[in-house]
């Protein structure tokens, strides 16, 4: 964090020394500038609230999904294959375009930027997610479902207090990388006008026409939210830990 | 011993089990009776484990038959068939007091006070009242595989199986988990062991039963079968294992 604030410091101290760089369209000393950061940060709200959503969503999706891919029966495999198969494949960035602009024409109903960005990040997130969640289930060891069946617990407690609560502790890293990967491919809704830290930074582009400074400002903004995100994830996984221990 | 209880509780008739090429069971058939305890032996491979994990439906079998008797207590209800693992698989992330009280709340529906005062009269049975706040991974593995006995006596079962729960354990530890098991067997509940401590099972058993290669070679009570067992087989492999 402390290296942070020191680039943060020394990248308007870089300006002086070319006059490629004109820090004073960000600079919260003069009225305008922070205007424009202001502007700036007001996209924070709009990712954090579409990825944190899209993110929800997409973790209760992906273990929907990942549970009938263990399941015996064939069918229920098939399909925890064909949708993980099928929706791993489209691109965000084409999901999203097809959610938005296909969406309304397909079902002839409209769900709005925020719903359909919600819409097409989870989606494409809860492919991933069931993929992890198997990959965690599955490490817990068949003797931990046995004792649990001569328990006489049924399926659903079963996953919910014997087997999740492994499952979740070993792939937290996972979620933790799912979870950035997320929080930037969040940007690419600002394609259908979503007015989210992207957007904005490109709205203030196209006023100021100073994109290298802008875009350093976008830039930092991400490597803020994720270092805080990255933050909390490392913080669960040692309490997780010491819980053990 | 059988005789003073006829009340046949398991049967098993004809029953086959195989995994791919292999034949772990073959047509086997076998009565268990009230309060029997039954002690199961035999080389690896034998199928011992795999005949009590065919009872309680660890494993489907592919022919025959595996009838659990109903409990006529007040009314008539199911069997309850705890079971002990070699392994004890434990739950590493619960406490003892949450390994033992999670089946009694979530299957048996008691309270959590219930429940608690049931799972510490069941450390108390297996002499490790103190350990109730401890992780699996913090006891030893003598203590770890009496916390699995008393998770299973929480639920209360009405026939308890073994699976070799002493061999994975270091030899010092293997008797605090036999006494705890020949007190069980003095509390009248039905018993099948899987195990080789035989001065257990001199001590315990009703019955013997020796396997070889899917089959019971040999059944009969203690006392006939280390004085005069019937087989070959089975007479080179006591002889193995009594004088090493």
């Amino acid at each position: 964090m402390k290296r942070l604030i020191l680039l943060l410091i020394s990248l308007p101290l870089l300006s002086s020394c070319s006059d490629q760089w004109g820090w004073y369209v960000v600079d919260p000393t003069k009225k305008s500038g922070l205007a424009n950061l202001k502007f700036l940060l007001s996209g924070l709200e709009q990712t954090v609230l579409m990825s944190f959503t899209a993110i929800a969503i997409s973790m209760v999706v992906g273990l929907a999904v990942a549970l009938p891919g263990m399941s015996a029966s064939k069918g229920w495999r098939r399909f925890n294959r064909v949708y993980v198969e099928v929706v791993r494949a489209v691109p965000i960035l084409v999901l999203i375009l097809w959610v938005y602009y296909g969406l309304p024409q397909l079902m002839g109903i409209s769900i709005g930027v925020f719903g359909a960005g919600v819409l097409a990040l989870a989606l494409s997130d809860s492919a991933f997610q069931a993929e992890i969640f198997r990959a965690g289930i599955q490490s817990v060891s068949r003797g931990q479902y046995e004792a649990a069946h001569t328990l006489s617990l049924n399926y659903v407690d079963r996953m919910r207090f014997v087997i999740l609560p492994q499952a979740i502790k070993r792939i937290l890293p996972a979620l933790g990388n799912q979870f950035v990967y997320m929080l930037k491919m969040s940007s690419l809704v600002s394609v259908i006008g979503m007015q989210e830290l992207t957007r904005k930074a490109n709205e203030l582009v196209v006023t100021e026409y100073r994109p290298l400074e802008i875009y350093t400002i976008l830039v930092l903004e991400y490597l803020v939210l994720i270092l805080m995100v990255s933050g909390v994830f490392r913080w669960l996984e040692s309490r997780m830990q010491s819980d053990e221990r | 011993m059988a005789s003073a209880h006829p009340r046949v509780v398991i049967n098993m008739q004809g029953v086959d089990k195989v995994f791919g090429e292999f034949k772990a069971l073959d047509s086997v058939s076998l009565q268990v009776h009230e309060g029997e305890k039954m002690v199961i032996c035999g080389p690896s491979g034998s199928g011992k484990s795999t005949l009590i994990r065919c009872i309680n439906g660890l494993e489907d079998i592919h022919a025959g038959d595996v009838f659990v008797a109903p409990v006529e207590a007040n009314g008539s209800r199911d069997a309850r068939i705890g079971m002990v693992f070699q392994q004890f698989n434990l739950f590493p992330h619960l406490t003892v007091m949450q390994n033992l009280t999670l089946g009694p709340m979530r299957v048996s529906k008691l309270s959590r006070i219930d429940a608690e005062a049931r799972a510490r009269a069941c450390l108390e049975r297996v002499q490790i009242p103190e350990q109730a706040d401890k992780l699996p991974r913090q006891l030893s593995g003598g203590q770890q595989q009496r916390v699995a006995i008393a998770r299973s006596l929480c639920m209360e079962p009405d026939i308890i199986l073994f699976d070799e729960p002493t061999s994975a354990l270091d030899p010092e530890m293997i008797n605090e988990v036999l006494e705890v098991m020949v007190g069980l067997a003095d509390s009248g509940i039905t018993m099948i062991c899987v195990t080789h401590e035989m001065g257990f099972a001199k001590r315990v058993a009703d019955t013997m039963v020796f396997m070889e290669g899917g089959r019971i070679v040999e059944q009969s009570p203690p006392e006939k079968f280390f004085s005069a067992p019937e087989s070959l087989r089975c007479q080179q492999f006591l002889a193995k294992i009594l004088h090493h």
